[in-house]
């Protein structure tokens, strides 16, 4: 079986690296992907010269991703979702089955109170900074490096640390199971609801230009920057969610106890 | 010598995504643990995003982030990027202001494609551990060849 599997292996790897010679040489700016076949302009040569005077925002990166294939970002997310729902309904269990508890292995010696105190402080003062950093990253994500998805994990990291440094009781107080369901569909509702708005006012979904009418002193092309921030922070509610959701369920064998 | 001038280092991307793809494949195919081919799967998955982001490459051009004056209006983009000296002939933009050039900056197309890939296959692997989980819950072990034999005794889990 290991030898059927190496040759199988072998056999496909060569076949694919026999390939190689007619792909473009790394870092050709004129490939096909990056200069389109027979002087046509690429899409992705569209979105780097015409991005900015679409939809002012800079980063091309969330500009493609928000607007120009928002569609694939809004269903990425109800993905996201769905995996957590999926977790939930693997694992979740409501303690009907009598599990002995386990007694939780809290080194109560003097060495281990003082890795507590060691690991609590720098926790204290490190987590304040991963949030604050997440939501910058979230909120800058249009005109610089970031964006919901970037966001919405270091803000999910930010709770998991909490949860593996001291206990996922300490977690689950601040981030309880109800908060991130609710808030999990609170993002998809933000995305959704930004398409369906433009909907209402008689646009294609997701065609944020017309939400000028709703937003104050703003143009069509700057409507459509500022409701890529919304649908990202809508992104970003879903991603943290979810994200402390699966190592919620997974740590603790879907009790959402203290695990081992 | 002659064949890694000229075939291996123009394209070393793709031999590097192709040797990790089949070292993930191989984790899949063989290994017996459940977790073990979680792992050939995530580098699997690690080889495509490689492969996809390396494509997007260009020599000399900077990451697709134009640089921008806030105080400006109109054409307040400033292309900075790359160090291409001569501008290219064929691209002319006459009906834009601001004329970027396309050659400076990173294809943004992979980029935008990977980034929502990398945040799915997170998830999707929670998918998985959770139901490896609940498999050893119900079996008492990830080895598939153990499982496959507790099936086949009708050994539990199974309402069949």
């Amino acid at each position: 079986m290991k030898w059927l599997g190496l040759i199988a292996t072998a056999f496909t790897g060569i076949l694919l690296l026999s390939a190689t010679p007619y792909f473009p040489s790394f870092g050709d700016p004129n490939s096909p992907a990056n200069a389109g076949v027979n002087g046509g302009v690429s899409v992705s040569q569209y979105y780097i010269t015409e991005t900015y005077t679409d939809t002012k925002v800079p980063n091309i990166v969330t500009a493609v991703l928000a607007d120009y294939r928002g569609y694939d970002t809004m269903f990425e997310t109800v993905v996201i979702f769905a995996a957590g729902v999926a977790i939930f309904a693997i694992l979740r269990s409501f303690g009907g089955t009598t599990i002995p508890s386990h007694p939780t292995a809290i080194d109560t010696s003097v060495e281990g109170d003082h890795q507590r105190i060691i690991i609590g402080m720098t926790c204290k003062l490190i987590i304040p900074v991963i949030q604050l950093f997440a939501l910058y990253v979230v909120a800058h994500g249009h005109h610089s490096p970031g964006g919901g998805f970037q966001g919405g994990v270091i803000l999910g990291a930010s709770f998991i640390l909490m949860a593996l440094a001291k206990e996922l009781d300490t977690a689950l107080a601040r981030f309880s199971e109800k908060r991130y369901l609710a808030l999990a569909c609170v993002g998809i509702f933000i995305y959704s609801g930004f398409g369906l708005l433009c909907v209402a006012l008689e646009r294609n979904f997701l065609d944020y230009g017309i939400l000028h009418r709703l937003m104050p002193a703003t143009d069509e092309i700057m409507a459509r920057s500022h409701s890529m921030l919304g649908v990202e922070v809508g992104v970003a509610f879903t991603v943290t969610a979810i994200m402390f959701a699966i190592y919620a369920n997974l740590s603790s064998k879907g009790r959402l106890e203290q695990g081992f | 010598m002659e064949f890694i001038q000229n075939s291996v280092l123009p394209h070393f991307n793709y031999w590097v995504y192709v040797i990790l793809m089949m070292i993930g494949l191989y984790a899949m195919i063989t290994k017996k643990n459940l977790v073990k081919k979680l792992i050939g799967m995530t580098i699997f998955q690690t080889a495509i995003i490689l492969f996809y982001v390396s494509i997007g490459v260009k020599t000399g051009s900077t990451i697709p982030i134009l640089e921008h004056h806030a105080e400006e209006h109109g054409e307040a983009v400033t292309d900075t990027g790359g160090h291409h000296e001569e501008a290219p002939g064929e691209h002319e933009s006459h009906d834009s202001i601001h004329a970027v050039d396309p050659d400076h900056f990173a294809n943004p197309l992979p980029h935008v494609l990977m980034l929502t890939a990398i945040v799915v296959g997170v998830s999707t692997l929670g998918v998985a551990l959770a139901i490896s989980q609940s498999i050893y819950k119900d079996f008492g072990t990830l080895e598939e060849h153990e499982i496959l034999e507790k099936i086949k005794q009708g050994g539990p889990g199974i309402d069949v």
